[in-house]
């Protein structure tokens, strides 16, 4: 179990059972966790931002932007390459966020919910009025090439499939990092009392612009694989609801364990895929009644469940 | 006259109808140590908030040191060496005793905050608890707030102030909600600790036993005014502060 | 000139509309401290119930009296905010007073989510439409332009529901309460005021004006799925601009984003989609808390 507690061990471990987990997973299955991957990236930067007090309700700005950015390159300069689409989304959206950020750290509360999300709002305005980004239609994004592998069919599934697992990895032990860090301490003391950090002399508003802009950069992440992946992208990418699935997601695994972030988004993927096949008309009943049964029942989120199993056997 | 370390001239503060400072003047020296008195509502604690910048005067200037600071936020105030405890302990409540002074010492410490270095680095504990065994809280070091008696909480808010190397502190109410028999434990933890860095301190405080036998020279306020200025025995045989603070008239 | 008097009255018509569909929302905020996304769900349920009811009335002999379907939407409005008012706050938002108000958020967002599958249940997805009542009043000639009636109508309903909100708040013993839970709700409760009942009685009245919102846009529109959605957005625009939880703010905020929005129709076409998220943006850099903000006590 020790080794389980060391997180580069811990992240190789995982990453090496989601690499077996590709060759076995039927194609459908391959695309539902690239995707839950994807979207729980998004889900990642809101829980950063949670453990400082705050919740984003428009990181669909970020995602949209990302997703943006995959399909434009691809159509305007040609780019295909994974690796530098994810780049340049990561930078589009990190630029956006950086100027975003400063101004929004400003607001705490509904006020920062409802600012983040009004930003949101006026991409998905902008984006649906423009012609030549496609209008509402959007666009389609062509499929990507893998430092000038070209792969299609499965081989492609599984190519995303697996260079989203890298990428969840990577950044989940990043950010646990991050989490456990003097800096995550502060977020964690900010959202309890803003008053007494700044008497001991921090700028909240620098802490929460920081977390501001990695979750700009995890959402713009997201949002390129997500595009890369169902291969087309629509203003609906930043649309309000689409933020509030990534919310959603965020209080679902709550704040407390990283892999809970990803298992959440997978439940909630699975909850929507069973839903459309078997009650086409109400996923969102399901996945309302779901929500409510998860603030009641697991008011800190899916990874306190490992928590309290890990403090009980430390009691023991 | 030794150098001053806190300077204020003609603070002025009203909140609505109601007048909390009204001409507030003094110029407290190096290494002194004063308290404040007066009834609550008298406007000792504005005071406080109106060095610390919490909140702004309407009119007047206050200087630290000889530089303005009146419009510094509370954050620039403080990185320049004021501190301040509180009157109701200000603390995070979601952590531990120890996280609360690693936090502390986090911030306060001589490189910014690392995005990388973990929180619970083996240095900074050993700090951290250093600190927490010289107030005789270490004990409590993995409680959370709620779990906690009123005087280590005063004594866990004055000890976050304190590690942050100050130049001028001021304690709002050091001792209340401390059991009686703390009180003086606390203070002499305290004055012990601050005068071996020849810290400026001001403590706004409702015993007068403590007064006496802490202070240096008493400011009593009443209505927004300092109405004596005296050693302490002076102040307290004034009649004036007989009758509106200590109600003994 | 003449353009200015056309977003005027444009302006004054969708800020009025505004203000109906959001004041519920601010009041309830202002009670209870939750900001209620589901509240475009009710004002969307308010719309079906009326499309039906109003439906039902012409349908069964009302051509004899088609003024009577007025009396039908307001029904429709009451009937929605006592079945659904108080199984929403007595079955489920109580449980979230004086916690986090994010958390009380997402809660509401979990009711959206299950009330448009609901509405969807009840009512297909195919689109109502009950014109009756919106041409029931014929037209008007401002100018050189005809309106229809009942867009005026609308503005006097927002005119009678704001001074009817007003006068009950500031004007009533009922109201003295209400603002006396608003102002310390430990307080009250020691005083003897029954606060559960206060709670329940706001956010009924904000179902009722969400609702009547509702029953009003029915006859202009084709209620389908996704009106909701629509709505909540902007009325969240209107009361954070106003101020969350000020009547009045939220009267000059629909004004506001009424006229604006009217502007961008006539003059920037292309702007009108997010030109009330701008208005919003724009206010709070200048006044973080909206127009109308709340005092705040001391922390320390």
């Amino acid at each position: 179990m020790t080794l389980l507690r060391s997180v580069p061990a811990a992240s190789a471990l995982a990453f090496a059972a989601l690499v077996l987990a590709g060759f076995v997973l039927p194609d459908w299955a391959m695309f539902l966790v690239t995707m839950a991957f994807a979207k729980g990236l998004v889900a990642l930067g809101i829980v950063g931002l949670m453990r400082g007090g705050l919740v984003s309700f428009g990181q669909g700005l970020y995602f949209c932007i990302g997703a943006y950015v995959s399909g434009l390159m691809a159509n305007w300069t040609g780019i295909t390459d994974i690796f530098l689409l994810s780049l340049l989304g990561v930078l589009a959206a990190g630029a956006i966020g950086t100027i975003f950020g400063p101004l929004l750290a400003n607001y705490r509360g509904i006020f920062f919910a409802m600012l983040s999300l009004s930003l949101s709002m006026i991409l998905y305005g902008a984006l649906s009025k423009m012609t030549t980004l496609g209008g509402t239609d959007g666009l389609n994004v062509a499929a990507p090439t893998f430092l000038g592998y070209a792969p299609e069919g499965r081989p492609l599934g599984l190519a995303l499939y697996l260079y989203t697992s890298a990428i969840v990895v990577l950044v989940g032990g990043l950010m646990r990092g991050l989490f456990n860090s003097q800096r995550g301490l502060i977020a964690l003391a900010i959202r309890d009392n803003e008053l007494r950090i700044e008497y001991l002399g921090a700028s909240v508003r620098t802490a929460m612009a920081i977390n501001y802009v990695i979750a700009a950069v995890l959402g713009g992440l997201g949002g390129v694989i997500s595009g890369l992946a169902i291969g087309h992208v629509d203003p609906e990418f930043s649309f309000w609801t689409t933020s509030g699935e990534f919310v959603f997601v965020a209080i679902l695994s709550g704040y407390l364990s990283i892999p809970a972030v990803f298992v959440g988004s997978i439940l909630l993927e699975v909850v929507r895929s069973f839903s459309n096949l078997y009650f086409p008309n109400t996923w969102q009943l399901a996945l309302g009644i779901f929500l409510l049964l998860v603030i009641v029942l697991l008011p800190r989120g899916l990874g306190s469940l490992t928590l309290r199993r890990r403090k009980a056997k430390e009691q023991a | 006259m030794s150098e001053l370390a806190l300077e204020a001239e003609a603070l002025h503060k009203r909140f609505g109808a109601i007048s909390a400072a009204e001409g507030i003047t003094m110029g407290v020296p190096k290494g002194a140590i004063w308290s404040l008195i007066g009834s609550n509502g008298a406007g000792k604690t504005t005071f406080v908030n109106m060095v610390t910048g919490y909140v702004k005067p309407d009119h007047g200037r206050i200087a630290f040191e000889g530089r303005d600071i009146t419009r510094l936020s509370p954050r620039q105030i403080t990185r320049l060496g004021i501190r301040r405890s509180f009157q109701i302990p200000q603390l995070c409540a979601g952590l531990s005793v120890l996280e609360n002074m690693l936090i502390s010492l986090t911030i306060n410490g001589e490189h910014p905050p690392s995005f990388w270095r973990p929180a619970s680095h083996a240095t900074e504990v050993d700090r951290a608890i250093d600190i927490l065994e010289r107030f005789r809280i270490a004990d409590y070091r993995d409680r959370l707030m709620g779990e906690l008696p009123a005087g280590v909480r005063k004594l866990l808010d004055i000890a976050m102030a304190m590690s942050g190397h100050p130049r001028v502190m001021l304690l709002d109410e050091p001792t209340s909600g401390v059991a009686a028999e703390e009180k003086y434990p606390i203070m002499d933890l305290v004055m012990e600790a601050l005068s071996a860095e020849e810290v400026t301190i001001l403590f706004v405080e409702h015993d007068m036993d403590i007064v006496t036998r802490y202070s240096q020279r008493v400011l009593a306020f009443y209505d927004g005014r300092i109405i004596a200025d005296d050693a302490p025995d002076e102040v307290l045989a004034d009649p004036d502060v007989q009758r509106y603070v200590t109600g003994e008239l | 000139m003449e353009l200015f008097a056309v977003i005027l009255v444009d302006g004054l018509i969708y800020g009025a509309w505004l203000f109906i569909v959001s004041v519920g929302l601010t009041l309830v905020f202002g009670v209870l401290n939750i900001l209620n996304l589901a509240h475009g769900s009710l004002y969307a349920v308010g719309a079906y119930t009326t499309a039906s009811a109003v439906g039902a009335y012409f349908a069964f002999g009302g051509d004899g009296f088609p003024i009577g379907s007025y009396a039908v939407m307001i029904i429709a409005a009451v009937l929605v905010a006592i079945v659904i008012g108080p199984l929403l706050e007595r079955g489920l938002l109580r449980h979230f007073y004086g916690r986090d108000e994010v958390l009380a958020v997402l809660v509401t967002y979990g009711v959206f989510l299950i009330l448009e599958d609901v509405m969807k249940l009840i009512w297909g997805v195919d689109p109502y439409f009950v014109y009756q009542p919106y041409d029931l009043l014929g037209s008007v000639e401002v100018g050189p332009l005809y309106y229809v009636s009942y867009d005026f109508l609308v503005i006097a309903v927002a005119i009678i529901v704001g001074l009817l909100v007003w006068f009950v708040i500031n004007r009533t013993r009922q109201g003295k309460v209400v603002l006396a839970v608003i102002h310390d709700r430990e307080m009250s409760q020691a005083m003897g005021v029954n606060v559960d009942r206060v709670f329940m009685a706001a956010f009924a009245a904000g179902v009722f004006l969400a609702a009547l919102g509702g029953a009003l846009t029915a006859p202009m529109i084709s209620v389908s799925p996704g009106i909701s959605v629509n709505v909540i957005i902007l009325a969240f625009a209107v009361v954070i601009i106003g101020g969350l939880g000020s009547i009045e703010g939220a009267a000059i905020g629909a004004v506001v984003v009424g006229v604006a929005r009217a502007a961008s129709v006539h003059l920037l076409p292309e702007a009108e989609l997010f030109i009330i998220y701008l208005v919003m943006a724009a206010v709070l850099v200048f006044r973080p808390e909206g127009l109308f903000q709340k005092t705040q006590a001391r922390k320390i």
